[in-house]
């Protein structure tokens, strides 16, 4: 331990603490911009920067550790005078442009510049940026970037995937795609962690809303939407409700309220999934010598495109199975339009999902299986972009009342909600696939020890006497680990899940950002509170799931449901259909 | 009539000249990194600033040259821009009064001339070829082998200094060798020339492995039972026996001459390098799992056929051995040697005896120096290094001339040999022509002869240090692609043509130092273990101390001091003295931990494995 001062009250902090966080033990604040805990603190904004007893310059907070009885001054003239130096000099390098801006209301720069009182800017702006291909779905404003790092950062280190770099030297450093590429000759998975960690308004999703708010606006379009498991576990968080206020069912208020038709839960498709991909694995198993081993699960788009830009030869090791969103289209434009005598021409689905992958997803061609040139889901939004509709259209929260979502589409089982969280697709297929080898249901915490943060998890279970081998990763640097040990023979697996983002779609790249702050694993929580207390726990019980099976599929991994709820996805196209040259 | 003044600088101007050299400094320190065309604008925009302002060229020209320069950063230009900047520049060039108008235009063509493809890449892609992840520590970039300096550094002033030695070794297993001998290219990046001198970078190296005490193995992966040939048991061959065996291969060296070193031991006197400290680091390489066969030479020996067949992979690091002939009269004589022939009887223990001869060196380089200092503590009566360009052109590093003085060796500069004087076969002189400092021709004066009828100065022994050469001719009659002597090879060592035999050190570049060969020896492991489908990373095996944020104040270099001359000049022994443990500790302390500050805190400090 040892014994140090700030601003005189004396705190003993243990050897390795940061300035920064002796600070806060101190319960004394040192704003901080650059700085993401354990993903970036390389102390280049100067925000943080305090004075150390006796000498001359300052040094930086967040990467600097105490030294035995030093004393550090947070809020002296010469801090003060630097740090609002530093953050003026930052504005003139940013696009000033909070009334337009995506992350006004939640952006560090514009906190920071508001705390330290700064009214005007004394230097010359030097804003400058780059052209960059408005149709994809992932968009970068570098006139707004203030040089964090983070999306470097994040890109490199907790996703392995080193799509973005720095460019240029001196004043004109910003940063670019590595390799002086464009976005769309890079491997960027858009699983969007560069967004959700970005401080300011550089990074963000293509914004969809108008699109929906247009169907909305057409008198002769039914409006079908899809809410996606990790969506309810965020949605309250820019809507100042907590996380026990913002229930699925206001939910689901808020968005009757702005008008949809039918509001159906993703939950439900993620049941059919489980059908599904519970028994191709199954199948799989049964004729082990014809595949390569282990299965794959494909319901997310980011680590499928992981795996189409970087190991196309691994691809029939995927899942064929859609992804939830891409089943629950081709289930509504099924099974429900006909129920309701709808065209699918007269229909337009859309989705709100925690990710901004999904955006490329709705645009593969080979997922559009209901009808030719027509795709099963039409639009595809971020949790983000839901709570800008529902602000925009002024839905008053505080008057939400608890609703229900909409039949048949509408039922999902706890299975179906655990989806959301890492771990949850492979306990989901355990419960199932338990059930139709022994035709008993398991206890449905039997296969919890894949649950949680690890990024890399694994487990055998007794599958009625044949052990089955499963691992779970999320994150594309803890996924890229677990190939390299496939590769080199170190681990064996029979199934397993590949989640892109660090905790699964709680901590999706479309979720509510809250900077400096990793929320998947409270977020994940959300989901197996709402799978305790679930009538059903189990997909196969789903009565929804079971009649769609009944009147359209017939049986799972039947002809008509791989027609419709299984692709191939050696055909997608890497680059978002909106942006192919044609 | 008014009188005259004595001019005395303002403190303006005072303050000017000591800010250039604080300029010069930083420049120095950073040309190893940045962006050539940030440069190229900066350089213009300085040279602008020195303009009187007189001729329309050089007033407005270059201030024009900057702008079209600063457009093609923007992101605004186009080949065009390009074009036009090389086109003002020559303008400029031809038509300004004076030589800042004319030496700055020179500089720019040069500069548009050289960074051609990172201009056309600012222009197509509005970004720099150049990355800054290679250079951002300087001194670990300055490095050939990417040594982590500021980590050992560190252990050094923590007193860890057996971790010292092994953060060396993750990158470079001669910590001795280099502790003596380094050219230690790094210094000239080290970024405290910022705020005074560089650290003393190899006498922190060398202080750390005098003070290491602690036996330890480094950790050595699976054996493989794969069978590597190196030829050559030089610095290069050694370094990549050293790390294949920590890989789990089975290295063998196959050296032609009684010893183990190369160069270390048969180009470096052993008052640079005592050969019994030489000979343990050696020897604890060679106890990591190098088998060794002296006395044996490829082709002659064993053939190079036999070496394909037998072994997986083969390294070739012959080095430069041979030696270069002056190509003048008498050259034959008795009395005439080459240093090559000279160091390399040293190298194995025959010392001869020149007591009471004169002696000539002709030479201006390192191994000129080394010769003219052995032959002093050979007994000469009278050492001359009799050079045909001037002192300031001589390629031997300054403190190895300035040594040889102290020792009391003439230069002889603007001399050329032009024969030697020899009676009955045996040398008695050499005659040699005055000359003066001529046009500059790659960044020398060539020596031209003065108009002065040439003399004969007598001497009994003429040591010849122009150079060496590569003895390359039977490898390529086995097939290896050779240029001039220089054994071909790719950037990951590979000769052309022959699957599975790398090459590198001296043969592939010509002769250089120690450090470039370790570094060559360090890539063709890695490389030979990535060709046999392996990847057996060296990993960072320690941790280094936090750096600590605190001002830094300007504080002297500590430069190595030598035994007096007088003590040294008559013996072999170990001429540079060792650091204090105060020196070492306040030389320690100097290092700004640029693996902590700067670009170093974001791309992690360090390489944790290769």
């Amino acid at each position: 331990m040892v014994k140090v001062k700030i601003n005189n009250t004396k705190v003993e902090v243990s050897a390795d603490t940061t300035i920064l966080d002796a600070a806060a033990q101190a319960g004394i604040t040192i704003p901080t911009l650059c700085y993401f805990r354990n993903l970036n603190d390389i102390a280049a904004c100067r925000v943080c920067v305090v004075e150390v007893e006796g000498m001359e310059r300052l040094v930086a907070a967040c990467n600097t550790k105490v030294q035995p009885g030093a004393h550090y001054i947070t809020n002296s003239p010469k801090v003060r005078a630097a740090r609002t130096t530093n953050v003026e000099l930052i504005l003139t390098q940013h696009k000033t442009a909070c009334t337009t801006c995506v992350r006004s209301g939640n952006c560090s720069l514009q906190d920071v510049a508001t705390d330290l009182n700064i009214l005007d800017v004394p230097f010359e702006l030097d804003t400058r940026g780059d052209k960059w291909n408005s149709r994809y779905p992932l968009i970068r404003e570098n006139k707004k970037c203030i040089k964090c790092m983070r999306c470097i950062q994040v890109c490199n280190n907790i996703q392995g995937m080193h799509i973005w770099d720095l460019r240029n030297h001196g004043s004109r450093t910003t940063i670019g795609l590595s390799g002086d590429a464009t976005i769309n000759e890079t491997k960027c998975v858009l699983c969007g962690q560069c967004i959700t960690h970005c401080p300011v308004g550089a990074l963000r999703e293509r914004d969809d809303t108008d699109r929906v708010l247009a169907a909305l606006a057409d008198p002769d379009i039914t409006t079908v939407i899809q809410i996606a498991p990790a969506v309810r576990t965020a949605w309250g968080d820019a809507l100042g409700l907590t996380r026990e206020e913002a229930t699925p069912g206001k939910m689901v208020n808020a968005l009757r309220k702005l008008g949809f038709d039918y509001i159906f839960d993703t939950d439900f498709a993620a049941d059919l999934t489980i059908m599904e991909e519970g028994t191709e694995l199954l199948g799989r198993l049964a004729n082990r010598d014809d595949y390569e081993w282990p299965m794959f699960t494909s319901c997310c788009p980011g680590w499928v495109r992981y795996m189409k830009g970087n190991r196309s030869e691994q691809i029939p090791q995927l899942s064929s199975a859609k992804s939830p969103q891409q089943m629950f289209g081709a289930a509504m434009k099924t099974y429900f339009m006909q129920e309701k005598g709808l065209e699918p021409s007269k229909v337009c689905c859309i989705s709100v999902m925690p990710c901004v992958a999904k955006k490329y997803e709705v645009g593969v061609e080979e997922m559009w299986s209901v009808e030719k040139g027509t795709p099963d889901v039409d639009i595809s939004l971020t949790t983000r972009e839901m709570v800008r509709m529902l602000k925009s259209d002024f839905v008053s929260i505080e008057d939400l009342v608890e609703d229900e979502f909409d039949h048949p589409l509408g039922v999902a089982t706890g299975a179906g909600h655990i989806f959301g969280a890492t771990g949850g697709v492979m306990e989901a297929a355990l419960r199932t696939a338990y059930f139709a080898v022994t035709g008993e249901n398991p206890d449905p915490d039997a296969f919890a020890d894949v649950r949680g943060m690890d990024g890399w998890k694994e487990a055998t279970f007794d599958l009625a006497g044949t052990p089955l081998r499963v691992a779970v990763a999320s994150g594309l640097a803890n996924m890229q680990r677990l190939l390299e040990a496939l590769d080199e023979g170190t681990v064996e697996y029979d199934f397993v899940e590949i989640m892109a983002c660090p905790g699964g779609c709680a901590g999706g790249g479309g979720q509510p950002i809250k900077d400096n702050c990793e929320q998947a694993e409270a977020r994940g929580q959300v989901l197996y509170k709402l799978d305790r207390r679930a009538d059903l726990r189990f997909s196969h019980e789903n009565p929804s799931v079971q009649e769609a099976y009944e009147k359209i599929f017939g049986e799972p991994n039947s002809h008509e449901a791989h027609r419709l709820l299984h692709t191939n996805q050696y055909a997608w196209s890497f680059v978002p259909r909106e942006c192919l040259e044609r | 009539m008014a009188r005259l003044e004595i001019t005395r600088p303002s403190e303006a101007h005072a303050t000017v000249s000591e800010l250039t050299q604080d300029l010069g400094a930083l420049l120095t320190s950073g040309s190893m990194a940045g962006c050539p065309v940030e440069f190229a604008g900066a350089m213009v925009h300085t040279c602008a600033s020195q303009s009187c302002g007189k001729c329309v060229p050089c007033r407005i020209g270059l201030s024009q040259l900057d702008h079209l320069i600063t457009q093609v950063l923007d992101g605004q230009g186009t080949l065009k821009t390009v074009e036009m900047i090389e086109t003002l520049a020559e303008s400029i060039y031809l038509s300004a009064d004076c030589a800042v108008g004319y030496g700055a235009a020179q500089s720019v063509l040069t500069a548009v001339i050289a960074f051609q493809d990172d201009f056309r890449h600012h222009v197509r892609r509005n970004s720099c070829l150049t990355k800054i992840e290679g250079t951002s520590i300087p001194c670990i970039s300055g490095c050939p082998a990417n040594v982590d300096i500021p980590g050992y550094i560190a252990l050094v002033g923590a007193g860890r200094y057996t971790d010292a030695v092994r953060l060396i070794r993750k990158d470079n297993p001669f910590v001795l060798a280099c502790g003596l001998i380094c050219e230690h290219p790094c210094e000239l990046s080290c970024r405290r020339a910022l705020i005074d001198d560089p650290i003393n970078i190899r006498g922190l190296k060398r202080y750390a492995i005098e003070h290491a005490s602690d036996s330890y193995t480094p950790f050595h992966y699976e054996k493989t039972d794969r069978k590597i040939a190196i030829i050559g048991g030089g610095p290069s061959g050694l370094t990549a026996a050293y790390y294949l065996a920590l890989m789990g291969h089975e290295p063998t060296i196959f050296e032609q001459r009684e010893h183990l070193g190369g160069m270390m031991r048969y180009g470096i006197p052993a008052y640079r390098l005592p050969r019994e400290r030489l000979d343990a680091e050696i020897d604890f390489m060679v106890s990591q799992g190098i088998e060794v066969h002296l006395n044996t030479r490829i082709p002659d020996d064993i053939s190079f056929e036999d070496l394909k067949a037998n072994y997986d992979a083969i390294y070739v690091a012959i080095g430069a051995h041979n030696d270069n002939k002056l190509g003048i009269e008498g050259e034959d004589a008795e009395g005439v040697m080459s240093a090559v022939e000279m160091l390399r009887k040293i190298g194995d223990g025959s010392y001869p005896d020149f007591a009471g001869q004169r002696i000539a060196v002709i030479g201006g380089g390192n191994v000129a120096m080394d010769v003219a200092r052995s032959s002093v503590r050979l007994g000469a009566e009278s050492v001359t290094i009799v050079y045909r360009r001037r002192i300031e052109d001589m390629t031997a590093q300054r403190e190895e001339i300035d040594g040889a003085i102290a020792e009391g060796c003439e230069l002889l500069e603007l001399h050329a040999p032009q024969s030697i004087a020899t009676e009955d076969g045996k040398v008695v002189g050499l005659t040699v022509q005055r000359q003066i400092p001529g046009e500059i021709s790659g960044g020398r004066p060539r020596p031209v002869a003065a108009d002065c009828p040439p003399e004969t100065l007598p001497f009994d022994r003429i040591l010849v240090a122009i150079g060496q050469v590569i003895d390359s001719e039977e490898f390529a009659k086995a097939g290896v692609a050779t240029s001039r002597g220089r054994i071909l090879g790719d950037e990951y060592g590979e000769v052309f043509d022959i699957d599975g035999v790398f090459v590198g050190g001296d043969c592939e570049t010509g002769p250089a130092t120690v450090i470039r060969a370790v570094a060559a020896g360090k890539v063709v492991a890695r490389n030979i273990d990535d060709y046999l489908g392996y990847h057996h990373p060296i990993k960072l095996d320690v941790e280094v101390p936090p750096a600590v944020a605190r001002d830094r104040a300007a504080c002297g270099r500590s430069n190595m001091l030598e035994r007096k001359v007088a003590d040294r000049k008559d013996d072999f022994d170990l001429m540079e003295s060792p650091y204090s443990e105060q020196e070492a500790m306040q030389e320690a302390d100097r290092c700004l931990r640029c693996d902590h500050f700067g670009m170093g805190a974001f791309l992690g400090g360090r390489s944790f494995e290769w």
